[in-house]
């Protein structure tokens, strides 16, 4: 008979082994499937690499996916620290990037610094009242979080499809369904060749790190992630925190959003976050809730994303099929962690070599 | 003793990691005995009794029953053997009937004949002295007929071995005498009965013979005739040890806590606490005597702001602080400490380490924004090195400590906070004989400087040697408040079982 047990004893090192075996474990797997699909897995893993850091503009594409990861994961790792699971990045993403567009296409003529600064507060004001709404009800009436910001990204993609093809339609757009671009004051500054996103991004993760592990508030969403009971019972004001760090999620992730308008779209349209807010979860969860681990991981994700984009062109492969591959790799990453977490045994080994409790 | 040995653990090894929890244990015994298992918390008792009942394989060693070498690979295997073990929390399915439970997870025909079934039962129950309905609801049954329905479990599977991991530790004093009348009828038919406990006067009181275990190894097996609770008390923790507490006289009595007809609602509108008064003067402990879940939980979060007050009044210091958030309670020098079941609840975080957990209340007092750990830190190695908790450096999770340790971590913390009012609620719950008497004296220097103290504990030996004065809960209402000087545990348990004492006989109820 087979059992499960959780595990105690593992090693920091020994599950980072176990980590590198799941990628490796996922690359030999994959490379069965592209020796399928008739070509040498070898030099399709090389081309991936090569699409991602080969030449200036790879590198530079992997940059600009991993600065939307990054920011958005770090916002979706201050609800998850707090057990809420918002799963409504995308939306608010969305929201953001409204509420940022909103600001750029009305005062367009504002000197560049005043009107970008306006935009971010637009983005975050948006996005994280986007995140307050499930979490109003969850502390009300206690609704499930989960399912509500799921919702929640609907309406917002919805909400921005209805701006883009009804009152904010640019009429000068020979009838395309788009949204005016914005004037160059609400566009981002680059800094050596790339947006300034990249800094943004870089300072966020300091400061999410700090905040977190060194600051009261920190503490106070990590005590009530750990048990809302005894937060109470130590006289902290749960909904108040809950409150704050709800509208702080939500804003990072409506800052990634007038981040991606800004820089990326340079207007707002439905291709805004392009699922981002998905990608980030799982980005979040693999980085454990830790902002460098964050930003590491989001580096991956994007070089896993820019070179299976390349591989696409080079070797003619479908899209499809490079979805498989980022697929498969996550599939081993994410089935890793469980043999992190817990242990597989056979009922004859017996139990109590692996549990230490009932001493 | 010429009687016939039924169970003999040979050489008996079991190893978690580089935990030793049993170590060579030899342990006979035979028909028609009741066996006592007795040791500390950690000392291997239920170890060695899941290694007995097929839930652990032992590493070496081996199990002979009438004689004959068995293997259990699950506890499925040591039931065909006839051997049944009562866990300390019920296994019962609480909608079901007691006849349903009996018979769940039963081989059988499709079809359940009720008429044999019932049939069965009766005979059972009339056999062994057990008293129960089979057609009555767990969740209309106290907890005494609860445990009388595990019993009644494995003896319909034909157990003769049965095994009691701390029976008596939910029971009422008038409870724990019906099932050690079960457990001689029991003896009587050649039952063997190993009952595991820490309980020395019930040992004294149940036992023909006793197994002492310390720290893995079985350092004696005594007949209880030529034994005394002093000896073994010195087996168990290896030392001589003083077993009284010291009750220090209140100096001056000056109230400082006046409870009125508080009332409160749990969330099903059922009445959790009833019309409960009391007074609490400086320097007195006031011990909380009842039965698990009879409301003392409710009490202690209402006085702490954690548990909304549905009527009446709690004066602190002459002003009422029913409807002040915790946080403002905490202020006014009230520290509470309840230790749950699982010793971690709401007191401590459990995945945070030592310093995250000593901050938790006093953070806020902090200026700024940020939280300075390092005073902390520095308190943590106080606290590791006043009260000798056990644990690998400050920034160890508190959860991977052992239960006693756990603990000292809660109340250390807590009276380090220098209250004037100290609510604490199992605070000896699972801890050793060395480590519970270390509490009790803490509790009495808290009394010495002019703290009072509210003690809810479970041990009645011990709240009559400890407190000044006893209340009893009774299913949320105060049956009595009694001196503990002349109280007695008899007086105690029928209070506990809801009979109100009459101040005119009993001459000891203090207003």
């Amino acid at each position: 008979m087979i059992r499960i047990a959780k595990r105690t004893d593992l090693t920091k090192l020994q599950s980072i082994k176990m980590r590198i075996a799941a990628v490796l474990l996922a690359l030999l797997t994959a490379g069965i499937f592209i020796l399928v699909l008739g070509h040498n897995p070898l030099s399709v893993y090389g081309a991936m690499l090569v699409g991602a850091f080969g030449n200036l503009y790879g590198f530079k594409e992997t940059i600009l996916l991993t600065i939307p990861l990054v920011i958005t994961s770090l916002g979706i790792s201050i609800a998850f620290k707090m057990k809420f699971w918002n799963i409504g990045a995308e939306g608010q993403i969305f929201m953001g990037a409204f509420g940022a567009s909103f600001v750029a296409l009305n005062f367009p003529h504002l000197p560049k610094p005043l009107l970008l600064l306006l935009m971010a507060v637009g983005g975050i004001l948006c996005g994280g009242i986007w995140a307050l709404v499930p979490a109003f009800f969850k502390a009300q009436f206690g609704t499930n979080e989960t399912l509500f910001t799921l919702m929640m990204n609907y309406i917002a993609l919805k909400w921005v499809t209805y701006l883009q093809y009804g009152p904010w339609r640019d009429p000068q757009a020979n009838g395309f369904p788009k949204i005016a671009d914005f004037g160059e004051n609400a566009i981002l500054p680059k800094f050596l060749g790339i947006h300034i996103g990249w800094i943004i991004a870089l300072v966020l993760v300091f400061a999410i790190n700090l905040f977190i592990h060194h600051t009261k508030k920190g503490y106070e969403i990590s005590v009530i992630g750990e048990s809302e009971n005894t937060a109470r019972y130590a006289g902290m004001d749960v909904k108040k925190i809950i409150v704050l760090a709800i509208l702080l999620s939500g804003g990072l992730c409506g800052l990634a959003g007038m981040v991606q308008a800004s820089a990326i779209s340079k207007t707002l349209s439905v291709d805004v976050s392009g699922g981002i807010g998905f990608t980030a979860i799982i980005t979040t969860w693999l980085g454990q809730l830790s902002s460098p681990l964050i930003l590491l991981v989001s580096f991956l994700f994007a070089v896993m994303i820019q070179g299976g984009a390349y591989i696409q062109t080079v070797f003619q492969i479908p899209q499809a099929a490079a979805s498989v591959l980022q697929g498969m790799i996550l599939f081993f990453v994410l089935g890793s962690e469980f043999f992190i977490q817990y242990k597989v045994f056979f009922r004859n080994q017996s139990a109590s070599e692996l549990t230490k409790e009932g001493i | 003793m010429n009687k016939e040995t039924f169970i003999q653990l040979k050489n008996i090894t079991k190893t978690f990691g580089t935990v030793v929890a049993n170590s060579n244990i030899n342990l006979s015994v035979c028909k028609g005995e009741i066996h006592a298992l007795l040791g500390e918390n950690g000392s291997g008792k239920s170890t060695l009794m899941n290694v007995l009942s097929g839930i652990y394989t032992p590493d070496s060693g081996s199990i002979l029953i009438d004689g004959s070498e068995v293997r259990f690979n699950s506890p499925k295997d040591s039931i065909r053997m006839g051997i049944g073990m009562i866990h300390q929390h019920f296994k019962l399915v609480d909608v079901l009937t007691a006849k349903e439970n009996i018979i769940l997870g039963q081989k059988g025909s499709l079809f359940i004949n009720q008429k044999k079934l019932s049939k069965q039962i009766k005979e059972i129950s009339d056999r062994y002295g057990l008293d129960i309905d089979p057609d009555k609801k767990i969740y209309n049954m106290s907890v005494g007929e609860k445990q009388t329905v595990e019993i009644l479990k494995v003896l319909y599977r034909g157990a003769e071995i049965l095994i009691l991991d701390e029976p008596t530790a939910v029971l009422t004093p008038q409870e724990t005498q019906k099932l050690f009348k079960i457990m001689l009828k029991m003896k009587s038919e050649g039952c063997a009965v190993i009952i595991i406990t820490h309980k020395l006067h019930e040992v004294m009181e149940i036992s023909d013979r006793i197994t002492v275990l310390r720290k893995g190894e079985a350092v004696a097996t005594v007949d209880k005739i030529s034994t005394s609770p002093k000896a073994l008390t010195e087996l168990m923790v290896g030392r001589p040890i003083d077993l009284a507490i010291k009750r220090i006289e209140i100096k001056d009595k000056e109230l400082i806590l006046s409870v009125k007809n508080l009332t409160a609602v749990d969330d099903d509108h059922v009445k959790v606490l009833k019309d409960v008064s009391f007074q609490l003067s400086k320097g007195e402990i006031l011990g909380v005597a009842g039965v698990a879940g009879s409301g003392q939980k409710e009490l202690c979060e209402a006085i702490a702001g954690l548990y909304p007050v549905a009527g009446g009044e709690i004066f602190y210091e002459n002003e009422n602080i029913v409807g002040k958030n915790p946080r403002e309670i905490i202020k006014r020098g009230i520290s509470m400490s309840f230790i749950p079941e699982d010793r971690l609840g709401m007191g401590l975080v459990a995945s945070m380490d030592m310093v995250d957990n000593l901050i938790l209340k006093e953070y806020q007092n902090q200026k700024g924004f940020m939280i300075d750990r390092q005073p902390v830190k520095e308190k943590a190695l106080g606290l590791i090195k006043k009260l000798d908790i056990k644990t690998p450096g400050v920034h160890h999770p508190v959860k991977l400590l052992s239960g006693g340790n756990i603990q000292k971590v809660l109340l250390g913390r807590e009276l380090d906070s220098n209250p004037h009012l100290l609510i604490t609620a199992y605070p000896v719950r699972g801890l050793d004989i060395g480590a519970s008497y270390m509490i009790y004296d803490l509790l009495n220097e808290q009394k010495a400087k002019n703290i009072a103290v509210l003690y809810i504990g479970e041990d009645l030996d011990v709240l009559l040697e400890l407190c000044d004065r006893i209340m009893v809960l009774c299913d949320g209402a105060v049956t009595g408040i009694v001196d503990a000087k002349t109280a007695t545990k008899e007086q105690l348990g029928l209070m506990m079982a809801g009979e109100t004492l009459d101040p005119l006989e009993g001459g000891v109820l203090i207003d």
